[in-house]
C-alpha cells in the first residue's frame, strides 16, 4: 500500500501529496512520472514526479482537481492509502551543462518543471524560470522555484500576482534581449506549450516539452498516448514524455486529450451526485 | 462407474452447449457452459486409448492425455485434474484458449474418420470440476534450496515457470508491471472467453504454492536485472515480458480519436473493466459502427468485445481470405454466429475524419490472391479502382505487436535480434547474459498461451540445472 504521508492544499484546486514509495523514490529522476490508481474500480492516471526524497522514501505529486479521479484523489487525507502506484516511468530529462536555460511552468506544470530546474541548476546552468497561472491562487512553489533559479519571473493572466501577461511574453523578451538562451523547458497545458514553441521556434531556440497524453498501462503496451513528433507516431509513455517541442503536433495532442470529454462529464456528474462533492 | 462400450464408440463428439449467439453477443458471460459429468464421461469414452498416443506429441507441454481421459471415463475427475497438473499448471486456461485443432486434437486418430476426441473440452471440464469442488491440491515441494529466482512478467510463460521452480524448492518472485497478475490472460483475453475469476484462482494457486507475486513492478525502471542479482540476491532471472508494443496500420489518419490498438481496446475492456463504466472509472468508446483489422484471435476478441459494448455493426476486415486466418477455428465460428461481418480480401488505405478529430470512415481497397509469398500463402494484391468507404466511429487495428524495449534497453549486455527480440536458446531460454533466461513472446514475437507456457517450463528446467551446477555455456545459438 502506498500511504499519503503529507497533504498540502496549494490552492482550492491544486493539491500536493507526498506518497510513501521508497523503491520509486530511490530510482526517480527529473522528468519521470508514475501511474496511480486509487482503488479497485479506479482508472490509471499518470502524474509527474514533482519531487522525491530518497531518505524519507517519498515521492511528491501535484495535481489539479479537474474531473472524477482527481477530485476523488483530492478528498484523500494524510494516512490514507492508494491501491496502486507504479513507477518511475518515462525517460528522464536529459540534463547537462547547456549554459543559459529558461524553465517555463504553467499552472500545475510548475510542479514537474521544478525538479528539472533543480537538476539543471545543479549541473551548472544559469536558470531563469518563468511560472504562470490564470490567477494568484493557482501560483505555488514560488520559494522553491526561486531557490533553484538565478532569476524568477511570475506572471498571471489577470495580473493578481507578478506581471499581467502570459508566459510567452517575458520569454519572448528574454530571447530578444539577446540573453543567449541555449534551451527552453516548458511544461504546462498543451495550449501553453504550443505557444511557447511557436515563440522559441521563431528564434530557433531548442525547446523541450513534457506531454501529458491520456495513458492506460504507461509501459508502451497500448498506444493510448500516441503523439506525432516530426511526422512520426511516438508513444509519450516510453519514448517520452519529453520531446523536441518544435516537432510536436500540438493540435493532435489537444484533440486526443479531449477524446473522452463526454465520458468524463458523465463520470464526474455521477460522482458529484453520489458524494455531494462540488 | 462401469463403462462397457469398448466396441461401439460413438462417432460424433458430445456437443458443447453454448449461450445463444444473439443473447451472448450482448453480455460478457462465458460462451460455452461446459460439460456435465455425464457428458464428460460420454466424450471420454470415445477415446480409443491408443497404444502410441499421437495426441500427446501434439501437445506443446506433452500432457499425459490418454491417462487423464481414462480417469474421466472412470469418474475420477479430481484425479484427472491432478494428472494434467503434472505437466500443466493452468489447465482451466488451456482448456479454453489452446488451439487444440492444430495441436492434440489434430493428431487424434478418430479425427481421420470423424470428430477427434474433444480434448480441450475435457481439460476444461476437469479443471473447473476441481476448482468448483474446492479440492485444489498443492503439490509437494522439494526441500528449500536457498536459491532465489526472479521472474519478470506474470503471463502464461512466467506463471508456468514459477510453478515448476517453486516445486523444485527455490524461492520464486514474480514481478508484474500492471496492477494485476496474469499478463495477457488478464488484460488481453476477454471475460466471455476466459473468465477473470478463473485466472485469479490460477494465480492464487501459484501463490499458495509459495510464489511471491509483486505487482506494480516495472523491471528495467524500478530495478534493473543487475540490481536484482547484486542487491536483491537473486541467482537467476527469467524474462517473460511478452510481445509488447502494438503495431498500427501505417496509413493516414490512424491517430484520430476512436482508433484503438487492439491492445488498448482489450486492456480497457478486460483489465480496466471499461464495459462497466461508469461503475468502473475507465472509459471506452462504444462504437455504433466498428471496424477491426486483422485475422487472428486478437482481432476476433476485439470484434466480439465491440459487439458486446453495443455496436450495431462490426466489420472484420482482413486482407487475405478466411482460409489464411490465423485465429482459432472456434473463435472465427463464434464471431460469425454472433453477427460479425467479415470483409475478406480487403485492405484499409486511409482513415477519414469528421472535422473534429474523430474517425468517421475508412477507405478500403479490394484485394485478390496472387503468387505465394515467403510464408507460402498467396500474396494479396490490390484490385485497381476497387476503393470504397465504410462509415465507422471506432476502428481497431489488431495486426500484431513489436518487441517492447522498456526492459531490454536497460540491459546493455543482452543481445537482441534486429527486430528487438531477445536472442536465446529455444530449448533452454538461455540468453547471452549469465543467469538470465527468457521465453515466450519476447523471444518469438506474438504466439499462443500454450507455447509461452511450454517455454516457461523449458526455462524452469534449464534454470534448475543452472542453479545446481552454476554452469553457463553459451552454445551455438549465438552467432
Amino acid at each position: 500500500m502506498f500511504t499519503i504521508v503529507k497533504k498540502t492544499e496549494l490552492s482550492d484546486l491544486v493539491i500536493l501529496f507526498e506518497i510513501e514509495a521508497p523503491q520509486i523514490a530511490k530510482k526517480a529522476k527529473a522528468g519521470n512520472f508514475f501511474v496511480v490508481k486509487i482503488h479497485e474500480q479506479g482508472e490509471r492516471i499518470p502524474l509527474t514526479i514533482a519531487d522525491f526524497d530518497r531518505e524519507r522514501g517519498t515521492i511528491t505529486a501535484v495535481f489539479q482537481k479537474m474531473g472524477k479521479t482527481t477530485s476523488h484523489l483530492g478528498t484523500l487525507k494524510e494516512g490514507d492509502s492508494l491501491s496502486d502506484v507504479t513507477g518511475p516511468l518515462g525517460m528522464p530529462s536529459h540534463i547537462e551543462q547547456f549554459g543559459k536555460v529558461v524553465c517555463v511552468g504553467g499552472g500545475v506544470g510548475i510542479a514537474p518543471v521544478y525538479p528539472i530546474a533543480r537538476a539543471l541548476k545543479e549541473a551548472g546552468n544559469t536558470v531563469i524560470s518563468i511560472i504562470g497561472a490564470r490567477t494568484k491562487d493557482l501560483i505555488f512553489w514560488e520559494d522553491k522555484m526561486r531557490s533553484v533559479s538565478d532569476e524568477l519571473i511570475i506572471v498571471t493572466d489577470d495580473g493578481s500576482h507578478g506581471r499581467k501577461a502570459v508566459v510567452t511574453v517575458p520569454l519572448d523578451e528574454l530571447i530578444r534581449e539577446g540573453k543567449d538562451i541555449e534551451l527552453v523547458y516548458a511544461i504546462g497545458p498543451a495550449i501553453m506549450m504550443k505557444f511557447v514553441c511557436a515563440t522559441t521556434e521563431k528564434h530557433a531556440v531548442k525547446t523541450i516539452v513534457s506531454l501529458n497524453s491520456i495513458m492506460v498501462d504507461a509501459t508502451g503496451m497500448c498506444g493510448a498516448c500516441r503523439v506525432e513528433v516530426g511526422g512520426e507516431t511516438k508513444f509519450a509513455c516510453v519514448d517520452g514524455p519529453e520531446f523536441n517541442g518544435h516537432k510536436v503536433d500540438f493540435n493532435l495532442l489537444m484533440a486526443r486529450q479531449r477524446m473522452y470529454i463526454d465520458e468524463e462529464k458523465i463520470a464526474f456528474e455521477q460522482y458529484k451526485k453520489k458524494t455531494g462533492v462540488q | 462407474m462401469e463403462e462397457k462400450k469398448e466396441e461401439k464408440k460413438p462417432q460424433n463428439r458430445v456437443p458443447m452447449r453454448e449461450q445463444n449467439p444473439l443473447v451472448r453477443a450482448k453480455n460478457f458471460m462465458e460462451v460455452p457452459y461446459g460439460y456435465t459429468p455425464e457428458e464428460a464421461v460420454a466424450e471420454a469414452s470415445r477415446c480409443l486409448s491408443c497404444l502410441k498416443p499421437a495426441c500427446r506429441s501434439g501437445c506443446p507441454v506433452a500432457i499425459d492425455i490418454p491417462s487423464f481421459i481414462k480417469l474421466i471415463r472412470e469418474g475420477k475427475f479430481i484425479e484427472a485434474a491432478w494428472k494434467i497438473k503434472e505437466d500443466n499448471a493452468l489447465p482451466a486456461v488451456c482448456g479454453r484458449v489452446c488451439p487444440q485443432e492444430i495441436q492434440c486434437e489434430s493428431m487424434c486418430i478418430l479425427g481421420k474418420k470423424g470428430d477427434p476426441v474433444a480434448i480441450g473440452n475435457l481439460e476444461k471440464f476437469v479443471a473447473d470440476y476441481e476448482r468448483d469442488r474446492g479440492e485444489v491440491q498443492i503439490p509437494e515441494k522439494s526441500k528449500p534450496t536457498g536459491r532465489k529466482v526472479a521472474i519478470i512478467g506474470s503471463g502464461p510463460a512466467g506463471l508456468s515457470c514459477a510453478a515448476d521452480l517453486i516445486k523444485s524448492g527455490h524461492q520464486v518472485t514474480l514481478f508484474e508491471a500492471l496492477h494485476k497478475p496474469g499478463g495477457v490472460l488478464i488484460y488481453g483475453i476477454p471475460e466471455f472467453r476466459l473468465p477473470k475469476a478463473i485466472v485469479e484462482k490460477e494465480v492464487a494457486y501459484i501463490e499458495k504454492m509459495g510464489v511471491e507475486v509483486i505487482v506494480n513492478a516495472v523491471i528495467g525502471k524500478l530495478h534493473t536485472i543487475d540490481e536484482l542479482f547484486n542487491e536483491h540476491g537473486y541467482d537467476a532471472c527469467f524474462i517473460a515480458t511478452g510481445a509488447g508494443l502494438p503495431m498500427f496500420l501505417g496509413i493516414p489518419g490512424e491517430n484520430l480519436n476512436g482508433i484503438y490498438s487492439a491492445n488498448e481496446f482489450l486492456t480497457r475492456a478486460n483489465l480496466m473493466k471499461a464495459y462497466l463504466f461508469p461503475e468502473y472509472d475507465t472509459p471506452i468508446k462504444r462504437g455504433k459502427n466498428v471496424a477491426v483489422f486483422g485475422g487472428g484471435n486478437v482481432a476476433m476478441d476485439s470484434a466480439r468485445v465491440a459487439l458486446r459494448l453495443g455496436a450495431e455493426k462490426v466489420y472484420l476486415i482482413y486482407r487475405r481470405s478466411q482460409a489464411e486466418m490465423p485465429a482459432r477455428k472456434a473463435e472465427i465460428h463464434h464471431a460469425h454466429e454472433e453477427g460479425v461481418e467479415f470483409l475478406l480480401l480487403t485492405n484499409p488505405i486511409r482513415f477519414i475524419d469528421d472535422g473534429k478529430g474523430n474517425v468517421n470512415a475508412v477507405e478500403c481497397i479490394k484485394m485478390e490472391l496472387g503468387e505465394p509469398d515467403q510464408s507460402g500463402r498467396r500474396k494479396p494484391v490490390p484490385v485497381k479502382g476497387s476503393e470504397f468507404q465504410i462509415t465507422i466511429d471506432v476502428a481497431i487495428p489488431a495486426v500484431g505487436t513489436r518487441s517492447n524495449p522498456l526492459l531490454t534497453q536497460s540491459i546493455p549486455d543482452l543481445v537482441l535480434n534486429k527486430r528487438g527480440y531477445i536472442v536465446a536458446d529455444e530449448e533452454t531460454g538461455m540468453t547471452t547474459k549469465r543467469g538470465v533466461f527468457a521465453g515466450g513472446d519476447i523471444l518469438t514475437g506474438s504466439a499462443t498461451v500454450i507455447l509461452a507456457m511450454g517455454a516457461g517450463r523449458k526455462a524452469a528446467k534449464a534454470i534448475n540445472e543452472y542453479l545446481k551446477w552454476s554452469h553457463w555455456e553459451t552454445r551455438t545459438f549465438i552467432r
